[in-house]
């Protein structure tokens, strides 16, 4: 078995991924992706066939595919785990975010995946790629608890729970009744979440719609 | 001592935000409403006062709020009420569609010991959805008076009025939580002695949650007994609970809430959607709202308040009543009798307190102020702002406020003054710097907006250029100010009412409060400031601050009679484009110099009043620096247009 790709070059492909497979740009260039070409990193991709530079470009091949969407994926999980479940925003979630995603391998982004019931998106709205067990999960049908943000307009559920990021804010959506075990239809999700519960409508932005748990 | 004479026993109007709280105030109070907020935007309580066989009672209506342990400024006026008055009886008024999540607050009320009525209102509306209510099991179940009420027509108004002429406080018999809460509660309660307004049980589960205001309550009421014991006590119990005490008392009065709603609400389903629910959801989505907000600015600000208010009115008032009808008398009757001219001058002379205090007022900034507050609470009513607040979140996001913000904002192209008074009801310090501050720059209020709207109208592409330029400026330094302003982004959740036909009563009154407070606050300043201006002109002085002040306004390349203008802006947002207009009719102004002085002009520093209102909320400080940095701004802006509009050409 191959030794494990470094942590820049897991780097250079997650930007690969980002900015040719959902950007549209072809290729990528060296000075973009800031490295050099004969920098190591690079060539332990290029060597595994991952990527193909051409004059001073750098281009994601066939073979590198599933290794990029695989780091892109721990990276958004690693954002889900930093920002939803441990509550560090802003930059600090990021950069807590960047070195937590190198540590989720062997198995421990699936199980990372399952504590955090599949989701589909990181905190910034880009889509996290599914993993085997994602497939699964949706394959058994579970339920699951998801975030406000992952339901469809016009989607029925039940609050699971609220994460408790900031107590205040908390507090209110309690106060107006919004409490685990309410039924709730989200009506809307463009520029605001609008969500119903009992008969009364409410809006909340995305910050506050990711803490609201739902069991579909 | 009769009993008149004894202040008169106080009934308390309590419950969420639209749940008609108001309407059941004015439906109390009837004609002996002294109202004296601006309501629904504002902090304050109203005061009224109502006769039922004989006796007569003082009502107060509260700001909204959800529970009692405050989390908005609002809410916290609410409970001071409680905390501090000795009510006779307190009236929760709650919207029967919402029953379920409402009643946790009445759970809260009698708990703390409180005489509570509950009124079940919009009865109407909740009978439409399908719901029936079993009013008299509810009131066997709370045990406190319960009464059914459809209040905008007037329906249980009698039964509540006897309700608070009847009312004898029963003892109340808690509901019981869980075990191990009612064993925290119970050990916090044992370790109070002092008497306070709400109950023991109450106070214990508020110091318990860390209400601050009750803690500060507690220790200055038991130092010395054992405060630090207690204190001990509750810090003990909070971190042993801090992952879900909030939410287990929540679910626990929701439970008890379940028990006391048991066979009284039963709920047929109606899946129809209803006009106003369509006309909502056009409203919410951004494709719909959009051009719906254009129709409303334009029907409303543009037609209503621009053309009729600006328009039709200020040429009535002011062309027709005052030039032909008041004005000759009044000049006939001062020149006669004022002899002096120092005297003639200040009452109707060119700055006089006839010609610029009273016949302003009226004939100029009534109408226009008067016709923006009536569209205001007329969109109010209707529940449009929230709406409005969840569709310009996102945008308002990228300058540091959010939605919520819309109302002062919106408010501003009124009263500038009154609406930073209002950003009081924004959360975070640094969302109500910024609302002050954006303000004081760049909403141009109603009265400036008339002269400004009047006087470039002549020039379309001028009105173009002054629209753009001072919608960057707002987005521009909005978003730098969220910038480099410590703190994060507020957040942002509203409860969005259903969409109302508004009731024409309550909105007049509404508009009718405004413009009270308007004129009471604003008419005094007009006044001062004619008599500040007519010293001036008297002394020199005037001459001395234009003199010192033109070479700025040289310097935008604007001619030196505008100077006049600019000194003017500072007392009054409208005399300085009111000097403007003047200076147009006589030509002295090209189309560039005519654009560039209007920006400028309502970037420039807020008026007198404004500024003693930015003193007044944020400091001294703050409003100092916002007022220095505005200044400097303005001017900067106005620098800039010059020399761009010079290059480019585009309005020669």
């Amino acid at each position: 078995m191959l030794e494990r790709l470094s942590e820049e070059a897991e780097e250079i492909l997650e930007s690969l991924w980002v900015m040719t497979v959902e950007g549209d740009n072809v290729g990528c260039l060296l000075t973009s992706l800031k490295v050099e070409t004969n920098s190591a990193e690079l060539l332990e991709l290029v060597q595994r066939a991952f990527v193909e530079v051409r004059g001073d470009r750098v281009y994601l091949r066939k073979e590198g595919r599933p290794e990029a969407q695989m780091t892109v994926r721990r990276h958004r999980l690693a954002e889900r785990l930093t920002m939803d479940i441990l509550g560090i925003a802003g930059a600090e979630g990021n950069d807590q975010a960047c070195q937590f995603e190198h540590l989720l391998r062997q198995g421990v982004d699936t199980k990372l995946c399952t504590l955090l019931n599949h989701p589909t998106t990181c905190p910034h709205g880009n889509p996290i790629p599914p993993g085997e067990c994602c497939i699964e999960a949706r394959k058994q049908g579970e339920p699951g608890i998801v975030a406000l943000t992952e339901l469809k307009s016009g989607e029925i559920g039940e609050i699971a729970y609220l994460a408790a990021s900031d107590d205040k804010k908390m507090q209110k959506l309690m106060s107006m009744g919004v409490l685990p075990g309410s039924q709730v239809t989200l009506m809307q999700k463009f520029p605001s979440y609008i969500f119903k519960v009992g008969n009364s409508q409410f809006a909340v932005d995305d910050m506050l719609a990711r803490e609201i748990h739902i069991r579909r | 001592m009769s009993a008149q004479q004894k202040s008169p026993p106080k009934v308390i109007l309590v419950g969420n935000p639209n749940v008609g709280k108001s309407v059941v105030f004015n439906a109390l109070t009837g004609a002996y409403t002294t109202v004296s907020n601006y309501p629904g935007t504002s902090v304050e309580v109203s005061r009224g006062y109502c006769h039922i066989s004989e006796q007569r009672y003082e009502i107060l209506d509260t700001p909204g709020m959800y529970s009692m342990m405050p989390i908005t400024e609002e809410e916290r006026v609410a409970r001071r009420i409680l905390l501090t008055e000795d009510p006779h009886a307190v009236v929760h008024v709650i919207d029967a569609r919402n029953i379920d999540r409402m009643l946790p607050m009445t759970l809260q009320l009698i708990e703390a010991g409180l005489p509570v009525i509950l009124v079940v209102n919009i009865l109407d509306e909740a009978k439409r959805l399908g719901m029936q209510i079993d009013l008299d099991l509810l009131q066997k179940n709370l045990g406190i008076p319960v009464i059914g009420a459809v209040m905008k027509r007037k329906t249980g108004l009698d039964e509540l009025r006897q309700a608070i002429s009847d009312y004898a406080m029963v003892p109340y018999h808690p509901f019981a939580y869980a075990h191990d809460l009612e064993q925290d509660i119970l050990q916090i309660n044992q370790l109070i002695h002092g008497e306070y307004r709400l109950s023991r049980r109450a106070t214990s589960i508020l110091l318990m949650q860390k209400d601050h205001d009750i803690q500060e309550l507690v220790a200055e009421k038991e130092a010395g007994n054992g405060y630090e014991h207690l204190s001990e006590v509750i810090r003990e119990i909070s971190f042993r609970r801090r992952a879900d005490l909030h939410l287990q008392i929540s679910l626990e009065r929701r439970k008890i809430c379940k028990q006391m709603l048991k066979d009284v609400v039963s709920q047929t389903i109606n899946e129809t959607e209803s006009f106003s629910e369509k006309l909502s959801r056009w409203m919410m989505n951004p494709f719909t709202g959009a051009p719906i907000l254009i129709f409303v600015v334009y029907v409303g600000l543009y037609l209503f308040v621009g053309k009729f208010g600006a328009g039709t009115l200020v040429d009535f008032l002011e062309g027709n009543l005052f030039e032909t009808y008041i004005n000759p008398p009044v000049v006939h009757y001062a020149e006669k009798y004022l002899t002096a001219s120092w005297l003639f001058e200040l009452v109707a002379g060119e700055y006089g307190l006839w010609t610029l205090g009273i016949r302003y007022a009226v004939a100029l900034v009534l109408p226009i102020v008067g016709t923006f507050f009536l569209v205001f609470s007329l969109l109010e009513d209707t529940g449009y702002f929230p709406r409005l607040a969840m569709l310009v979140d996102r945008l308002f996001k990228r300058i540091g406020l959010s939605g919520r913000a819309v109302i002062p904002i919106v408010l501003g192209f009124g009263c500038d003054t009154m609406a930073t008074l209002v950003t009081r009801t924004l959360e975070t310090k640094r969302e109500r710097i910024i609302a002050t501050m954006l303000l004081a720059l760049a909403i141009p209020c109603s009265a400036q907006l008339g002269v400004i709207l009047g006087l470039l109208s002549a020039e379309p592409s001028a009105l173009a250029v002054w629209t753009v330029f001072l919608m960057l400026i707002f987005l521009l330094i909005g978003f730098l100010a969220a910038q480099v302003l410590p703190g994060e982004n507020p957040v942002f959740y509203m409860e969005i009412p259903p969409l109302r036909f508004p009731q024409l009563r309550n909105v007049v009154v509404k508009t009718l409060t405004r413009m009270q407070s308007y004129f009471v606050e604003i008419l005094p300043l007009f006044l001062v400031a004619s008599v500040v201006l007519w010293a001036g002109k008297m002394t020199g002085t005037l001459e001395t601050v234009i003199d010192a002040f033109s070479p700025v306004v040289a310097a935008i390349g604007l001619p030196v009679e505008v100077t006049t203008a600019f000194v003017f802006g500072f007392f009054r947002r409208d005399f300085g484009a009111a000097g403007l207009y003047d200076l147009q009719s006589s030509g002295i102004l090209n189309a560039t110099q005519l654009t560039v002085a209007a920006v400028t002009l309502t970037l420039f520093v807020p008026c007198v009043a404004q500024f003693l209102v930015m003193i007044k909320e944020r400091g001294i400080k703050v409003a100092l620096t916002i007022f220095v940095f505005v200044t400097t701004l303005a001017f900067s802006s106005g620098w800039f247009l010059n020399k761009f509009l010079l290059a480019t050409g585009w309005l020669a």
